[in-house]
């Protein structure tokens, strides 16, 4: 791939975020590492999905590639521009190419604005269209792209129902003509028959524009279905990388391999047929994450040599990028899972009791 | 003779002012015992008011009306007092939430929210509740369970609570488990791991599920029998398989065509439904489907579709059915009936104890009314 053809790269991305202690005096006393170490690349006119259970840091990874959060360390380069270090004016401009949807239409859509003055908005911001007419006509061809009526644009929010309002929120990032669209979770608040009029609308808008999507979102077969390439994030991390049929067909990572057969097919043949890998227990803390490899608390495979100690790196293997030591000996059969005692993990900054903290990971945290 | 036979039920919430709401409109389903038994739609389809008019939980309200039979074992749960009802409910029947956190009480023990349901219906006290209490959190894969029973409910993780709450669901081997969207607010692995449970607790105690959700997939993995449901009505109801395999009702045929599936390919057109579930008119006009339908006739308006009984206990609410993958020519003189019929006439399957008028219909479905 040249250097062209990508349109955002971003490497070793790190998000921390500062626990804090204390009244008077706030004492940082820890981080949780909710991002910790992202490469990854998006090609021009691709999809890429990001999937994860809550909390492995995959809206924040989506928030800090577009510097609404701002990242602890690492690079975001968008078209060959280094946003982390870019002047805020700079920054400002830069962001009428590269647009978000939000997960709930509702929330994320001022419900005093009518659909007129939310679509004029960015483009009064960036200077786009000189007057009202031509900003007018601008809108109402954004509103064609969506598939929703003129008369759209003198009502208020709630007057639409979720898939309309949704429309309305990919509207908005449409209307000033992005490069690059990050979705955090567009399709999961909305009903199941509405979900495949919002994914459909996402395709065709890729094919008729060209755009890049950043898709964020906790359903496989919503990311599978809209993907290139998928990325699966494990508390901070991308676990395995890979072109989203191969991923389906030869997940290489343990914990891909646990989560694809999580997932619920509408199929029962499927569904009695298949294999499932459960894993035990819940997602450790991001605050206090397991040394070396951090799945190997709940992974079934894993090995007392390495998995414990040494944090695997992502690495290639057959067009697939895999963190795994035991990749290759899983995948061909050599090592059998075998079964995980249950770890209790605490909820977040929530009743850890003294013999459950285990030594702390850097100096200073958990006082 | 099933164990819960839900009839003709209805809930409508009415208000000074307001259009009256008819959340659950004619609802009739029966679980054998043992058997799992699937409610399904989107929200506001009335599946979480049918469970919450079985167990007795709506609010009394003046304005809010429950009508129809949900006979349990001989006894309609709907017209028991309150006194009798809280005997039956968590001993006969209990239920899981959605929810866990807001389903168990903050400031209480997990223990104590268990031995509470132990000390009610199974008469136990102290430490012999408390073990029971301990073997139960074990039973549901809690571990260090004696050690859990002291704790809060939000030092659990969200997991964790769930399986508290079966715990306590399942706390005197109820006969019936009626499980609200038990896997919505958890995420796919912890997903697996409850589906996992429920199934091994159906399995070894024999105790009846409903299972309500709105996720086909929850549904094709662990129901014997599915309900699905449309604005408050049944449209189609079939074992597990044939309604996979060959839905009948557009309803349903939209909402699978609607799902992307993990074994599908990257960029398979899915086949939406069109509009929103809010596009609904009102059953007595007609279908509420209608308004969204692609099959749509003229019949389809004016009178509410009849439930067609079919073969093999499926039942469905369409006069004009997707057809069969065996039975396109039949199928087609079955299509071209109510569009010939002159607009307003019932057409042939809507008539209540009539024979099928037309001939040459594969093996004879039965039809009659079956709500009157």
């Amino acid at each position: 791939m040249t250097e062209n053809e990508i349109l955002v790269e971003v490497r070793d991305l790190k998000v921390h975020f500062p626990i804090k202690r204390g009244v008077l005096f706030d004492r940082t006393v820890g981080h949780v590492k909710a991002v910790d170490g992202v490469d990854l690349r998006i090609p021009r006119g691709k999809t890429y999905g990001l999937v994860g259970e809550s909390g492995c840091g995959k809206s924040t990874l989506g928030r800090a590639l577009l510097q609404l959060t701002p990242p602890t360390d690492g690079e975001v380069v968008f078209d060959g521009v280094e946003l982390t270090t870019l002047p805020a004016g700079r920054l400002r401009s830069m962001r009428r190419r590269m647009q978000m949807i939000f997960q709930d239409p509702m929330s994320s859509l001022d419900p005093r604005q009518n659909v007129e003055s939310i679509l004029t908005e960015g483009l009064q911001t960036h200077g786009i269209g000189g007057n009202r007419d031509e900003r007018r006509k601008i809108i109402g061809e954004t509103l064609d792209k969506v598939g929703l009526p003129r008369w759209a644009l003198s009502r208020y929010p709630h007057e639409f129902s979720g898939g309309q309002r949704q429309r309305i929120g990919i509207a908005r990032a449409l209307v000033l003509g992005p490069d690059l669209i990050v979705a955090d979770e567009p399709v999961s608040a909305l009903d199941v028959s509405i979900q495949a009029q919002v994914v459909n609308l996402l395709d065709e808008l890729q094919e008729s524009l060209g755009l890049t999507y950043l898709v964020i979102a906790h359903d496989l077969a919503v990311v599978r279905h809209i993907s290139d390439t998928v990325g699966v994030m494990y508390l901070g991390a991308l676990v395995e990388e890979a072109p989203s049929d191969r991923l389906y067909s030869e997940p290489l990572h343990p914990y891909t391999r646990a989560l694809m057969s999580a997932v619920p097919v509408p199929d029962p043949d499927v569904e009695d047929r298949r294999e499932r890998i459960l894993l035990a227990g819940d997602l450790p803390s991001p605050a206090n994450p397991p040394a070396g490899c951090r799945f190997h608390t709940r992974c079934p495979w894993a090995q007392p040599t390495r998995c414990a100690d040494e944090r695997p790196a992502l690495r290639e293997i057959g067009g697939s990028r895999v963190a795994c030591h035991w990749a290759e000996q899983i995948a061909s059969g050599e090592l059998r899972p075998h079964k995980v005692e249950v770890q209790i993990t605490r909820p977040l900054d929530e009743g850890e009791d003294p013999h459950a903290v285990s030594a702390p990971s850097e100096p200073g945290s958990y006082v | 003779m099933a164990l819960l036979d839900v009839d003709d039920l209805s809930v409508t919430f009415a208000r000074r002012g307001q259009r009256t709401v008819h959340a659950v409109d004619g609802v009739s389903f029966s679980v054998d015992a043992g058997e799992v038994v699937g409610l399904v739609g989107e929200s506001g389809c009335g599946k979480s008011v049918t469970s919450l008019a079985i167990m007795g939980l709506l609010p009394k309200q003046p304005g809010t009306r429950v009508g129809g039979k949900a006979v349990f074992d001989g006894t309609d749960l709907l017209q028991l007092d309150d006194r009798s009802r809280r005997d039956i409910r968590g001993r006969d029947v209990a239920m899981i939430f959605q929810d866990p956190l807001s389903s168990l009480n903050p400031v209480i023990p997990i223990g104590l929210q268990v031995t509470e349901v132990l000390a009610r219906h199974r008469g136990m006290k102290g430490a012999a509740a408390e073990k029971e209490a301990a073997a139960l959190l074990d039973r549901v894969g809690i571990p260090d369970p004696t050690r859990r029973l002291k704790e809060y409910p939000h030092q659990l993780s969200g997991g964790m609570r769930q399986r508290a709450l079966i715990a306590m669901a399942v706390a005197c081997r109820p006969r019936l488990l009626i499980a609200d969207e038990p896997t919505t607010a958890l995420d796919v692995t912890i997903q697996a791991q409850i589906l996992e449970l429920l199934k091994e607790l159906v399995r070894d105690s024999g105790t009846a599920l409903v299972m309500i959700t709105h996720d086909l997939g929850v549904v094709a993995g662990m129901c014997d029998t599915i309900n699905v449901l449309y604005a408050g009505r049944v449209v189609e109801t079939a074992r597990r398989r044939p309604l996979f395999r060959e839905p009948r009702h557009p309803y349903t045929v939209g909402l699978l065509g609607s799902v992307p599936r993990l074994d599908a390919g990257r960029g398979e057109r899915l086949t939406p439904i069109p509009g929103s579930v809010r596009d609904v008119l009102p059953w007595p006009d007609g279908c509420a489907f209608a308004p969204r339908c692609s099959r749509r006739v003229d019949a389809c308006v004016g009178e509410p579709p009849a439930l067609v009984l079919a073969h093999d206990g499926r039942s469905y609410r369409c006069v004009n059915p997707a057809p069969l993958p065996g039975m396109t020519p039949a199928e087609e003189i079955r299509g071209a009936v109510p569009t010939d019929a002159t607009p307003g006439s019932v057409p042939a399957q809507a008539v209540p104890n009539d024979p099928p008028a037309v001939p040459g219909l594969g093996p004879a479905p039965r039809e009659e009314d079956a709500r009157d």
